[in-house]
């Protein structure tokens, strides 16, 4: 019953309904107007004819008076058929006809009407509705013609019957069409609202079916289905942030607590425990960077962190950062090169792109400083670059390190991944996903390249669209 | 101005309001500020900051972002209409990119982040007194003891032999020199100098610094960049 009632509620069964109903209403407006036309144009054709024989008839009394008319009915009166007659003198006594009795007490009136009458029918006499055409002839006489109706009351009755059928069983076949359509439509709903249930409880790897016939359900499960993958990535996404953040956030404060704890135990003096706490606040100082670095990871890889951007010169981002980073280079004996000559405009943040770069550049100098090159004219240079290629902008940081092995490019990018040739060096290995999530909120990509030997990191940007 | 006034100024006091709710930072900060000599009120929420700001006699107002009863931004917007330009640093929570341009648009003279390193409050609102305190210098020549920098010629000059400085050196003397006597933090010269606000991750500022010191004080027995411990870097005649 409830089931029921759910399907009542449904919209397609609604719609279905709606449209049974104007249907319905139009189909009875037809058929109301079918049937009285037809039962009119019957009518008249009844009264022309009865009209017509009167006519005839009287036309036989001028030729021999009231004795050849009697004659004449008499005659017409074997013949079998639905023609009524009668003739009565003027104190109404039947002289001639096929009428036995007239429902109405008294003498036929002039004029066209409609009569009852009785026909003796299986014995019985049953009334009988008649249209009649009655003439006073002179002398009192009375002269009647009629057609029984019975014939065209069956004919009306069979328009009736047949238009009510057929209006019920259309009827029928629509409730029965909207009641499938609507189950069909509410199985398919109900099990995506069950699949939703599933997600809802926490199981996100249920999806949507899709029947396959790519219909306006099968495209909205599609779409939802997209929205569930995306969903799970984020979540996916999410746990790896916070395991991460759970392992890699607690070794620095263990690392911190532990000093202050030593320094309680063990500082004699106050430089003891001032330098134990500068320690601490060192310790803090460095939580504070990595926290902040990985408040702006997640805040990029949510999107939409800052609204539109500015117009930027990529070119002058990348002399002034590589000016800030040239004399720490210089002191690691590397020598660093930017060719970016022609200014090119790009839409973002100055800061973030700034941010961006010069990690790049800082790894760069702290990842082959201490490589020493045989090679003398390509010794430990760092080349930054800013060039248009077709449809990107790119940004590149080349130097010549020892590089990056091709299968760990793609691990190198995630959160606090450090290679484990450089552990022990500083660091919070936040650099390169901090750029990789800096590119990806100006639509960009990081990709590691071979530069053979070293490594080039690529910051690809989309050109800027001329709106 | 009054005589005390006067010789406030002198001594390099400051009058100070902090703005801020959370009650064992502002016991923190007022007690910092104190021990140096400084004299400081507090606030704990909005519309008392605004209230004891409004009559404009503080050097400088240290304002929390968020606030109870009128968040910072909207008390720093509402002293601007009233015409009180008293400089106002904000603190904030809120350390993103955009955050920091918000309070600046909103007439914020400068932003700190927090958590943040007393010695760098410290610093900023020494600067940002002493700016209020001196009219805008259109000077075109700063001079330090024997060391003189010229910035119309962009000539700079120690015992009147000319020093050959990069663009950028010259913009990092002009800076600690206009500053002369203050402790500039290497976020602050970051900010000023190279107009970036991100995190470097390691010590370039201190390498630019020591370039510089290295064109500067070479061959001088009068040093003139110092480094403060803990702190950053000051342009003065003699260490303290």
């Amino acid at each position: 019953m409830k089931r029921l009632g759910r399907l009542f509620r449904t919209t397609a069964f609604k719609l279905a309904i709606g449209i049974l109903l104007i249907f319905t209403i139009f189909a009875i407006t037809i058929l109301v107007y079918v049937g009285f036309s037809a039962q009119r144009l019957l009518d008249e054709q009844v009264s022309v004819t009865v009209s017509e024989e009167i006519k005839g008839l009287l036309g036989q009394y001028n030729i021999g008076g009231v004795v050849r008319l009697v004659r004449q009915i008499e005659r017409r009166s074997q013949q079998p058929g639905s023609s009524l007659y009668l003739v009565t003198s003027a104190s109404g006594e039947t002289l001639a006809g096929n009428i036995m009795s007239v429902e109405s007490e008294g003498l036929l009136e002039a004029g066209t009407y409609e009569l009852f009458y009785r026909v003796i029918e299986d014995g019985e006499p049953r009334p009988h509705r008649a249209l009649v055409e009655t003439v006073i002839l002179p002398g009192g006489f009375r002269l009647m013609v009629g057609r029984d109706l019975a014939e065209t009351a069956r004919f009306r009755a069979v328009i009736w019957r047949t238009g009510g059928w057929s209006i019920l069983f259309v009827l029928a076949l629509a409730v029965t069409g909207g009641v499938f359509v609507a189950r069909r439509v509410l199985t398919r709903i109900d099990q995506m609202t069950e699949t939703t249930r599933l997600i809802m409880a926490g199981d996100f790897s249920g999806r949507l079916t899709v029947s396959g016939t790519d219909d306006e359900l099968d495209r909205l499960a599609q779409s939802l289905n997209t929205m569930l993958e995306r969903i799970q990535e984020l979540m996916k996404g999410l746990k790896e942030v916070s395991d991460n953040i759970a392992h890699d956030l607690k070794t620095p404060l263990t690392r911190l607590r532990n000093s202050a704890e030593e320094a309680l135990r063990n500082s004699r003096s106050v430089d003891d425990l001032r330098l134990a706490l500068d320690h601490v606040i060192d310790e803090a100082d460095g939580l504070i960077k990595l926290f902040n670095a990985l408040l702006m990871i997640a805040r990029a890889e949510a999107g939409g962190a800052f609204d539109r951007g500015d117009n930027l010169d990529l070119s002058a981002i990348a002399h002034d950062v590589a000016e800030l980073y040239e004399p720490l280079a210089d002191e690691a004996g590397m020598k660093l090169i930017v060719k970016a000559n022609a200014p090119i405009e790009i839409r973002g943040s100055r800061e973030l792109l700034g941010q961006a770069l010069a990690n790049l550049i800082d790894n760069a100098i702290k990842y082959s400083a201490s490589r020493e090159q045989e090679d003398t004219h390509q010794k430990n240079e760092i080349t930054v670059a800013v060039e248009r290629k077709n449809d990107v902008i790119e940004l590149s940081v080349a130097d010549r390190g020892p590089g990056i092995a091709e299968e760990d490019r793609g691990r190198v990018l995630d959160r606090f991944v450090r290679l484990e040739t450089s552990r022990t060096r500083p660091g919070s290995g936040l650099g390169l996903s901090l750029a990789a999530a800096i590119a990806r909120l100006h639509n960009g990509t990081l990709k590691l390249e071979d530069h053979a030997p070293g490594l080039r990191v690529v910051l690809s940007l989309p050109v800027m669209s001329k709106t | 101005m009054t005589l005390a006034g006067k010789a406030d100024q002198v001594l390099g006091i400051m009058k100070l309001l902090l703005i801020e709710d959370d009650a064992s930072a502002a016991a923190y900060l007022v007690k910092a500020f104190r021990e140096l000599g400084h004299s400081i009120d507090h606030a704990s929420d909005g519309l008392d900051g605004y209230a004891m700001a409004a009559d404009g006699r503080y050097d400088v107002l240290i304002v929390d972002r968020m606030i109870p009863r009128m968040d910072g931004l909207a008390l720093i917007r509402a002293l601007r209409e009233q015409a009180i330009e008293t400089p106002a640093l904000i603190l904030s929570a809120l350390g993103q990119v955009d955050d920091r341009v918000k309070g600046l648009r909103a007439g914020a003279d400068d932003y700190l982040p927090k958590p943040y390193a007393f010695s760098e409050l410290l610093a900023r609102v020494e600067i940002l007194s002493r700016r209020a305190r001196i009219a805008p210098t259109d000077e075109t020549t700063f001079r330090v003891a024997d060391l003189e920098l010229d910035r119309l010629s962009h000539r700079v000059t120690r015992a009147g032999v000319e020093i050959d400085l990069q663009p950028r050196e010259f913009r990092l003397l002009e800076y600690l020199m206009r500053h002369a006597g203050q402790v500039v933090t290497r976020t602050m010269l970051l900010e000023h100098v190279w107009d970036y606000h991100f995190d470097p991750q390691t010590n370039v500022i201190d390498v630019h610094v020591s370039r510089l010191r290295a064109k500067i004080d070479k061959n001088h027995t009068v040093q003139l960049i110092h480094t403060i411990r803990g702190a950053g870097y000051t342009l003065r005649e003699t260490s303290r």
